[in-house]
C-alpha cells in the first residue's frame, strides 16, 4: 500500500527493490548580489536499488543542482539550506566533510557532461584510474594494474593495456566518456549520478554510451540518477522520472506513465514539442513564453503564466503533489486526463 | 532551373603550413609529409526554389564545411557551384558582393552572431541600407519594425541590445536579420541545437511559416534527425565528407537503404522507447578525415562490407526517382 505523508511525499511501502536513497524536502539556494535563487526548492524523491531514475527538465529547472546536492558538491554562493538526504539509512547532511569525501567515489560516483574537463589533462588515463583503486581498495600494485586493464576493457576500450599510458587528449569524445565511466565504476559504487552524460556526444556514440551505462548499472544491481534535458533519452533508458520546473518536481512516476499519460501540462507540453522520427506532424505544439526569471518567480504555480489550462486558483495557490495513480504524482490543480486516443496523434 | 547546383565539391584543409610544417622523423630520417584533412570529397546536390534541403550527419562529417564552401566563405578546392545559373566557383570577393544580399545565414549561437554594440533596430537596418533594399533610413526602420513583429519581438524591444534577450529571442532576431535583405537562399547552420526543446519548437514553427510566406530556399544543417525530418523537403545524409544517401524526406525516413542511414536512425532515442537498448549497435567511431579509408568511407564500420568496398568508390545508384544511394550493396 502507498500513503502520502504530511508533506505530500510519496512513501513506498510494498514496492519491489529496497530503498537506497531517500531525499526529503531538499532545498538548495544560491545567494547572489541580485537576490536569492531557489534552485532546488523542497524536492523529495527515492531511488531504489537497481533502478535508473531520470531527472528531466529544461535549463534552469534545477535538475543538475539536485544531482550535485545529493553528494553535497555545492559551492559558494550556493548552500544546501535544508532537507534530508538518507543514503543507506545514513543522513548525508550530518556527515563531516572528510566523512563525505570517503563516501564520494566509493559509494556514490559522479559522471559529468564534458569528459574533457572531468579528466585531468596532465595525468595518463591509467594513473587516474589507478588512483581510484588506490584510494578505495586495498589492492597491491600489480593487482591494481590488472584491475585497470579489466576496467577499461569492461567499458569497451580496445587495446586497454596500451591505452592506459595515453593522456585524455589522445582519446575521442566517446572514448573519454568511457574512461570517465570506468573511473566512476572502479570503486564499485552503489549509486551513480550522471549529469547529461551523453549530451556532448554524437547520436551513434550516445547510443553506445547509454547502452553501456544501463547495462553496467543493471548487471551489478547499482542505481543511477540520470540528469538530462532529453525526454527521448529518458524514454529509452530510465525506469522512473522526475520532471522538474523552476526548482520543483512537478510530476514523477514510471517512465511509461509519464510519457504516455502525462498529467502535468508542462510535461505534456515538453512531449508535444519534440519532433518525432516516426510520425509526421504539420506543426509542433509549443509551450508559449519562456522559463520565468528565477529572481521574480510568479505567485502560485510557477508554470501558470505559460499554462494553457491555468485558472485563477493557479495564480494564487501553489499546487501540492497528488498521487493520481499508484506511483504517479503530479503537482497541478487541474491535471490532464486525456483519453489514450487523443494522445496517439502525438506519438 | 535549381537555385543552387553543386557538382563534385571538394574542400581540403592543410594542417602543416609553412616551410618547416610537416617535418618529422620517420625511421631515423627526416621526412616532410603534409597532412591534409579531406573534409569534403566529391559532394553533389541541388536546391530547388522554395525548398528546404537538409544536410545531416554526425560531427566531422563535413556538413558545415559544405555550407560554408557553397556560399564561398571558404574557397572550393574542386568541383563547381552554381547560384541561379551563375558559376560562382571562381568568383572573387568583389564579384560575390551583389550575391551576398541574395544569400543570408542563420547561425547556431545567436549571441555570438549578433553585434553586442548594435541595438536590434540597428542590426536590422544596417544590411538594408548597405544592400540598398531600403532607400531611406525611415523606410528601413518601418520594414524592420514589421519584420520584428513578424518574428515575435515586441516593437518596444527594438531599441534593446542582444544581451537583454533570451536565447530563443536572439535566434528570432537572427532570423529577422537574415530576412531583412529579402534573400533567396538562407543557410541555417544548426539554428536550434543550442535551444531548449520548448523554444526549439517555437523557432522551427517560425522558420516553416516564414518559408511559406517569403518563399526562400533553405540549406539546413543539423545533426538532430528528428528536427531534420520535421522541417525538410529533401535530405542528404553525410558521412566523413561524402553523401551516403539523398532523397525526398519521405523516401529517406520511411525506406532508408544505406547501412549508415539505417544505423543512424536506430541510434536516435524516441519517446516510444525500446530502440537504443535493444537495437544492434553501430560499433566503433568515425575514422579520421586526415587518412580516410579507401573506397567507401563507411566500410570500416559497415556490417555488410565486401572486399569490393575497399577497392572502389561506390557510385550513385538511383533506387527510385530522386532517391540516390552510394553503396555497393544496394542494387
Amino acid at each position: 500500500m502507498r500513503t502520502m505523508n504530511e508533506t505530500g511525499v510519496e512513501r513506498s511501502v510494498g514496492r519491489q527493490g529496497e530503498l537506497l536513497l531517500e531525499v526529503r524536502d531538499l532545498r538548495t539556494y544560491f545567494h547572489t548580489f541580485k537576490g536569492v535563487v531557489r534552485a532546488v526548492d523542497g524536492v523529495s524523491f527515492d531511488v531504489r536499488r537497481g533502478e535508473v531514475l531520470a531527472v528531466v527538465g529544461e535549463s534552469g529547472g534545477g535538475k543538475s543542482v539536485t544531482g550535485f546536492s545529493v553528494i553535497r558538491l555545492i559551492d559558494d554562493p550556493g548552500r544546501i539550506e535544508g532537507g534530508q538526504i538518507l543514503f543507506c539509512g545514513r543522513d548525508l547532511m550530518t556527515l563531516s566533510e572528510s566523512e563525505m569525501n570517503r563516501l564520494r567515489g566509493s559509494e556514490i560516483a559522479m559522471i559529468f557532461q564534458d569528459p574533457m574537463t572531468s579528466l585531468n589533462p596532465v595525468y595518463t588515463v591509467g594513473q587516474q584510474l589507478e588512483e581510484c583503486f588506490r584510494l578505495h581498495t586495498r589492492m597491491g600494485r600489480a593487482e591494481r594494474r590488472r584491475a585497470c586493464v579489466e576496467q577499461l576493457r569492461a567499458v569497451g576500450i580496445p587495446n586497454p593495456e596500451a591505452r592506459l599510458n595515453n593522456y585524455p587528449h589522445q582519446f575521442s569524445g566517446g572514448m573519454r566518456q568511457r574512461v570517465v565511466i570506468a573511473i566512476a565504476l572502479a570503486a564499485d559504487p552503489k549509486l551513480i549520478i550522471a549529469d547529461e552524460p551523453t549530451t556532448a556526444l554524437d547520436v551513434t556514440i550516445q547510443a553506445q554510451i547509454l547502452r553501456l551505462m544501463v547495462r553496467l548499472v543493471r548487471e551489478q544491481g547499482r542505481s543511477l540518477i540520470l540528469v538530462t534535458h532529453d525526454l527521448a533519452v529518458v524514454a529509452e533508458s530510465a525506469d522512473r522520472v522526475n520532471v522538474m520546473y523552476c526548482g520543483k518536481i512537478v510530476e514523477s512516476g514510471d517512465t511509461r506513465a509519464i510519457i504516455d499519460r502525462s498529467a502535468h501540462p508542462y510535461t505534456d507540453g515538453l512531449i508535444r514539442s519534440i519532433p518525432s522520427l516516426e510520425v509526421d506532424r504539420r506543426r509542433l505544439d509549443t509551450i508559449p513564453g519562456i522559463v520565468p526569471n528565477m529572481f521574480e518567480l510568479p505567485e502560485g504555480c510557477y508554470f501558470a503564466p505559460r499554462c494553457p489550462r491555468a485558472r485563477d486558483l493557479c495564480r494564487v495557490r501553489e499546487p501540492e503533489p497528488v498521487e493520481i495513480a499508484p506511483g504517479h504524482a503530479v503537482s497541478c490543480h487541474f491535471p490532464l486526463e486525456k483519453s489514450s486516443s487523443q494522445r496517439e496523434e502525438v506519438r | 532551373m535549381a537555385l543552387v547546383e553543386v557538382r563534385d565539391l571538394v574542400q581540403r584543409f592543410e594542417l602543416d603550413r609553412g616551410l618547416l610544417g610537416g617535418l618529422r622523423f620517420e625511421g631515423g630520417r627526416l621526412t616532410r609529409r603534409l597532412r591534409v584533412v579531406s573534409a569534403v570529397d566529391g559532394v553533389s546536390f541541388h536546391i530547388e526554389r522554395g525548398e528546404i534541403f537538409s544536410l545531416v550527419g554526425e560531427s566531422g562529417c563535413g556538413k558545415s564545411t559544405v555550407a560554408r564552401t557553397v556560399i564561398k566563405l571558404l574557397e572550393p578546392k574542386g568541383g563547381s557551384v552554381f547560384f541561379d545559373g551563375i558559376d560562382i566557383t571562381r568568383h572573387t570577393r568583389r564579384q560575390m558582393l551583389p550575391l551576398r544580399r541574395r544569400v543570408q545565414m542563420i547561425f547556431q549561437d545567436p549571441y555570438a552572431s549578433l553585434n553586442p554594440r548594435l541595438s536590434v533596430m540597428e542590426t536590422l537596418t544596417e544590411p538594408m541600407i548597405f544592400h540598398r533594399v531600403a532607400a531611406t533610413p525611415e523606410e528601413a526602420e518601418a520594414r524592420a519594425m514589421a519584420l520584428l513583429e513578424r518574428v515575435g519581438i515586441r516593437p518596444e524591444q527594438a531599441g534593446r541590445y542582444p544581451h537583454q534577450f533570451s536565447g530563443g529571442q536572439r535566434q528570432r532576431i537572427g532570423i529577422a536579420r537574415a530576412l531583412a535583405v529579402e534573400p533567396e537562399l538562407i543557410v541555417a547552420d544548426e539554428p536550434v541545437s543550442a535551444l531548449d526543446v520548448s523554444i526549439q519548437a517555437q523557432i522551427l514553427n517560425l522558420l516553416m511559416d516564414l518559408r511559406e510566406e517569403f518563399g526562400f530556399s533553405c540549406l539546413f544543417i543539423a545533426h538532430d534527425l528528428s528536427v531534420v525530418r520535421h522541417i525538410s523537403d529533401r535530405v542528404a545524409i553525410m558521412y566523413l565528407g561524402r553523401i551516403a544517401e539523398m532523397g525526398d524526406k519521405r523516401q529517406i525516413f520511411s525506406s532508408p537503404r544505406h547501412p549508415y542511414t539505417e544505423a543512424l536512425f536506430s541510434a536516435v532515442p524516441q519517446l516510444s522507447g525500446g530502440r537504443i537498448l535493444n537495437a544492434p549497435p553501430l560499433e566503433g567511431e568515425v575514422p579520421s578525415a586526415i587518412d580516410p579509408p579507401s573506397g567507401c568511407r563507411f566500410r570500416t564500420r559497415c556490417p555488410r562490407a565486401l572486399p569490393l568496398c575497399g577497392e572502389s568508390l561506390p557510385a550513385a545508384r538511383e533506387v527510385e526517382p530522386g532517391h540516390t544511394v552510394f553503396c555497393h550493396r544496394v542494387e
